[in-house]
């Protein structure tokens, strides 16, 4: 095996790092947390303008699609707001893999510009997991679709100019043939957003489509075949888009920590053996969920769509990040539960801001469970339970 | 970037696998008891060349590359091998640097093992290949020793079935000596943690195909074990193990087969040494292992538990390749000595 990143990759990577010296700012990330919009306009311009964005698209002209691992995992291990950019480019990738000339004119070439955003409309109040039994309703009417649900979970829809919806257009047939995909301009009448607070800092919505008229241009795919699009968004999401290096910047904040904070026993925490047997571990759990990530990247660069290897780098990550957290978080003791802004906080807040945060990660972009379903059924050939 | 095996290795797979298959596994394990040898084994093994594949062509070897050392590791893991090849392959490496490894060394005639503790008072303990290393490497001091004959061919009794037994360096003739002895010595071990990794994937890899086929196999309530959910993902968080374990273990090789140092910077995961990615190497190939044979032995129930069953036997020589180097949570302190001694954020 050999583990050099291509000249191309290489490049993109120095690119990359430079333009977060140079725009990432401690206001910006201050910003992120305040606001619980993880999305910062002024570096997703920059990215654009520096011609980055468009090698993250998976398969678009002649990048390695490597880049799209580096691009996220660059921002991601800066503690850089990325959220906004990975669905946006999430559906980007889509819109170029499934979508219509219209689309790419009229969606694909503004997400590259870094000045246009896109939420995700799977989930919805009685639905998560089972995302295959939504039932917000498409129906046919002249030229187009009259839409009307409710989508949860929407991050970044009071900022998205598109809501890659999912919705039944057929209830009469087994629930994954009768699925139709959407991207559906935010503008269109009849939509509303409400903010979801979370207990961590970000903000999530919730949205409501009440008799939202779109026409059949922007439809995704074929009618009722909105579960292979669903294939194809859900392996560029899991594994390859963050996510997968959580406690990159988290073992920086605890070392920063662990250099200045006293020891209970004397000494300063970085001078405790548990300590740096656990920082040890973190930093080999980075190394692997790294690898695991650049696998799957490299799956997809050589062609193949990466379900299963996404699966395992997600289960792995997310389950790991917790534990690392949880381990952090007791060590650092009262200190360790004070947040943004309090006198004496561990690690300035970072650790609780951590914590706070680690629950979801085994949560989003496919649970843990679902994942494991995945690997059972696709990797290990067991029988298929649900 | 490439995450696959090139044509050589894939050759070099297939040529292992076929002859593990064939001349380990299980009943061989079982054969090989209380010594953890299989001599006849070890013979075939030595008409393969694969003794000699990592010592140099000037000396007499395959050149084969880390790399290459990784690809038969893991299929001799794959079928828990009662046979000493990687602690003969890296010693034999390390005789080689000093022109000290002999044709019996280089062919295998001579199985060659490291201690991997310094000696103490001219006595090296629980070297994992003691019991039958009839060349026996060891760091006194600054000293790299080498003692000929005298393998008691009698293990201690141990969990693993390894063939290990302290030994004296008495008599021993000294290879090199200064710093440079210590530094091929510590290079020595790193491979050693590298190729040991190795193994532990394999193993891992092979504990989980006996737990999933066990499972599709056993039937209990009406249905297959392997249809119940709770079953289903406790078996699904180990591919990811196995195989980010694998990643590590090549990368460290990858490392290993560069010259020059590498970068250390925990702060951006951005890690090429060799040394330390031989340290996590082995750290968490260890613990994928050993938590991917102990949720296959759970899988197979009472069964797993039996001796009849080979399920046991991939759990007792994961935990004795995982720590025949030490305790790994002392090996993760070590590990942060590495990774911690540059200037830290200040």
């Amino acid at each position: 095996m050999d583990f050099t990143l291509s000249d191309q990759a290489t490049a993109f990577r120095s690119e990359v790092k430079a333009l977060l010296t140079n725009h990432l700012t401690d206001d910006m990330v201050d910003a992120m947390h305040e606001s619980g919009t993880f999305n910062a306009p002024i570096l997703n311009a920059a990215l654009a303008d520096a011609g980055l964005l468009a090698g993250a698209v998976p398969g678009y002209g002649n990048r390695d699609p490597v880049e799209l691992y580096v691009l996220f995992n660059e921002l991601e291990k800066a503690g850089a707001p990325y959220d906004g950019l990975a669905v946006t480019m999430l559906v980007a990738g889509v819109v170029h893999a499934l979508g219509t000339e219209f689309h790419r004119t009229e969606v694909l070439e503004k997400l590259l510009t870094g000045r246009h955003y896109c939420c995700l409309g799977y989930s919805e109040p009685d639905h998560g997991s089972d995302v295959a039994a939504v039932t917000t309703r498409a129906i046919p009417e002249g030229e187009g679709w009259v839409i009307d649900g409710q989508k949860m979970w929407t991050t970044m829809a009071h900022e998205s100019d598109w809501v890659l919806l999912l919705t039944r257009t057929n209830p009469d047939v087994e629930k994954h043939r009768g699925l139709t995909m959407f991207l559906v301009p935010m503008d269109t009448p009849g939509i509303e957003v409400q903010p979801v607070a979370t207990m961590a800092t970000e903000r999530t919505n919730a949205t409501f489509y009440d008799g939202v008229r779109v026409d059949d241009r922007w439809r995704i795919g074929e009618v009722d075949g909105g579960w292979s699009v669903m294939g194809v968004a859900l392996a560029l999401e899991r594994g390859v888009m963050g996510g997968t290096n959580p406690a990159v910047p988290l073992l920086r904040h605890v070392r920063e920590w662990a250099e200045k904070a006293p020891s209970p026993d004397g000494g300063a925490m970085i001078e405790d053996p548990l300590l740096r047997e656990r920082l040890a571990r973190t930093a080999i759990a980075n190394q692997v969920g790294q690898l695991l990530t650049l696998r799957a990247a490299w799956v997809a660069a050589t062609g193949g769509l990466p379900g299963v290897e996404g699966s395992m780098a997600k289960i792995y990550a997310s389950e790991t990040y917790q534990e690392v957290v949880s381990w952090f978080q007791q060590m650092a003791g009262a200190e360790g539960l004070l947040g943004f802004g309090a006198d004496e906080a561990a690690a300035d807040g970072w650790i609780d801001y951590h914590a706070l945060h680690a629950p979801v990660t085994t949560i989003y972009g496919g649970t843990t469970e679902i994942n494991r379903n995945n690997i059972a059924e696709r990797h290990l050939g067991l029988p298929r339970v649900r | 970037m490439d995450l696959g095996l090139n044509s050589d290795q894939e050759a070099i797979r297939g040529v292992f696998s076929s002859f593990f298959t064939d001349r380990a596994g299980p009943t061989r394990v079982r054969a090989a008891h209380p010594l953890g040898f299989d001599q006849d084994g070890w013979d075939r093994l030595g008409e393969t060349g694969a003794p000699g594949m990592g010592v140099s062509t000037q000396a007499g070897g395959g050149g084969a590359s880390l790399s290459d050392l990784v690809v038969v590791a893991e299929e001799a893991g794959a079928h828990i091998a009662p046979l000493p090849l990687v602690d003969h392959m890296v010693t034999s490496r390390l005789l080689a640097t000093f022109d000290a490894a002999g044709d019996d060394v280089v062919s295998g005639a001579a199985v060659a093992g490291l201690a991997l503790r310094p000696a103490v008072g001219q006595v090296v303990r629980s070297v994992p290949s003691g019991a039958v290393a009839e060349v026996l490497v060891a760091l006194e001091d600054d000293r790299l020793v080498a003692v000929r004959g005298g393998a008691p061919l009698e293990a201690l009794p141990n969990h693993a079935d390894l063939p290990l037994a302290h030994r004296s360096l008495h008599g021993g003739e000294v290879v090199a000596a200064g710093p440079e002895a210590v530094a091929a010595y510590a290079r020595a071990v790193d491979e050693w943690r590298t190729l040991t990794g190795s193994l532990l994937v394999g193993a891992a890899r092979t504990a989980v195909d006996l737990g999933v086929a066990y499972v599709t196999d056993r039937h209990q309530f009406g249905r297959p074990v392997g249809s119940f959910q709770a079953v289903q993902h406790g078996l699904a968080d180990l591919p990811g193990l196995c195989d980010g374990a694998r990643l590590l273990v090549a990368k460290a090789a990858w490392a290993g087969d560069r010259p020059g140092d590498g970068i250390v910077d925990v702060g951006d995961n951005e890690i090429t040494d060799f040394a330390v990615l031989a340290a996590m190497a082995l750290i968490f190939a260890g613990q994928a292992a050993v938590r991917a044979t102990d949720r296959s032995l759970h899988y197979h129930g009472g069964y797993g538990f039996a001796e009849e069953y080979d399920i046991q036997l991939y759990y007792r020589k994961t935990r004795g390749w995982a720590q025949a180097n030490g305790d790994p949570a002392r090996e993760c302190g070590r590990l942060a000595d590495l990774l911690l001694s540059d200037q830290g954020t200040a």
